[in-house]
């Protein structure tokens, strides 16, 4: 069955390219590849996320034959860089070693908070995006920080509900609404997903996408999160394309007053 | 010579390559999913084969893994 969304084509569209989901997935903190490849498919990601560190000697598995096997697109981070130097090297070695020009442009001011440092943040999209790269920055939800990385040519801007893996949902809606009333490139939730409806609110507020990681692959049963965090974001996706009804304080009855019958006890 | 790979000492035969760096640690020359750092700065696939290595050189060879 067709999703009216689907008759609708509506596509999410990064830097030119399409894709009918619009739930990425992060790829940290599953517990085996296998839970992670199965927990992709069930959440009907087509873009997934990797990191790059040292290679060692485990025998285990790439996470690259889990992209290979789901036909995902790779979308390499810079997760673990403080500074914008430490990014913009990183996001050319991932660049070399994935053969993508796709970056999630992450720069983080400090491991308690893992919150992004903006002013790193915007140096390094700048010195991408002019090297020619596709950035998607992890940033604030802070609309000023959100203009300038759109005016310094960022694909998408994807500002966080709440600190990573902290799972507490939108913090800051108000602000996440501003971000979106003034963004034109695709503004994607990144961050702070505990729970499906966080989801599906991140959508119903007008968010192109939402990127999860934590609240999947460290759920009980991972495979079944993925599943409903992807019905989480196609609920929230249509609901936002419905237009929900105003919030009021008081009653607005469904049914008309008209032809209300009177049943006053009459005495003759 | 000496050199750091990933934070770890390893001898090598003096004006070693990238590449011959690769092979002894197991690792495949075309280098699919690989990417090479050497003293704070890329090195290109296509240069691995003519950059030899010096002594004391910083290295750090890197590969993709699950991350968010």
């Amino acid at each position: 069955m067709q999703s009216r969304a689907a008759e609708h084509n509506d596509d999410l569209v990064i830097a030119g390219e399409h894709f009918t989901s619009r739930l990425i997935m992060g790829t940290g903190g599953a517990p085996s590849h296998d839970i992670l490849e199965r927990a992709v498919r069930a959440s009907g990601a087509e873009i997934v996320t990797v990191a790059m560190r040292r290679v060692t000697r485990s025998g285990a598995g790439s996470v690259l034959d889990v992209v290979e096997q789901t036909g995902c697109r790779v979308l390499p981070n810079t997760a673990g860089c403080y500074t914008a130097r430490d990014a913009v090297v990183t996001a050319r070695l991932a660049r070399e070693a994935l053969e993508t020009n796709w970056i999630k442009l992450e720069v983080i001011a400090d491991e308690r908070t893992l919150l992004p440092e903006p002013v790193d943040l915007l140096d390094a999209a700048e010195q991408l995006v002019g090297d020619g790269f596709v950035v998607l920055p992890y940033a604030n939800d802070d609309p000023v920080l959100a203009r300038r990385l759109e005016d310094a040519g960022c694909a998408a801007v994807m500002p966080l509900g709440a600190p990573i893996g902290s799972g507490s949902g939108i913090r800051n809606p108000y602000n996440l609404r501003i971000i979106l009333e003034r963004a034109r490139i695709p503004v994607i939730l990144d961050a702070g997903v505990g729970t499906a409806s966080d989801a599906a609110i991140a959508m119903e507020l007008g968010c192109a996408a939402v990127l999860v990681a934590s609240a999947i692959t460290r759920a009980e049963a991972p495979v079944l999160m993925a599943e409903a965090i992807r019905k989480a974001v196609e609920a929230g996706r249509l609901a936002h394309l419905a237009g929900r009804i105003p919030q009021r304080l008081y009653a607005e009855a469904s049914t008309a007053w008209e032809g209300v019958a009177d049943l006053t006890a009459h005495t003759g | 010579m000496t050199v750091v790979v990933n934070g770890e000492t390893r001898e090598l035969r003096d004006g070693a390559t990238v590449v011959e760096l690769l092979r002894a640690m197991d690792l495949s020359a075309e280098g699919r999913g690989i990417a090479v750092a050497r003293n704070g700065g890329i090195v290109l696939r296509s240069d691995w084969v003519n950059t030899a290595l010096a002594p004391d050189d910083h290295v750090e060879v890197l590969h993709a893994v699950q991350g968010g």
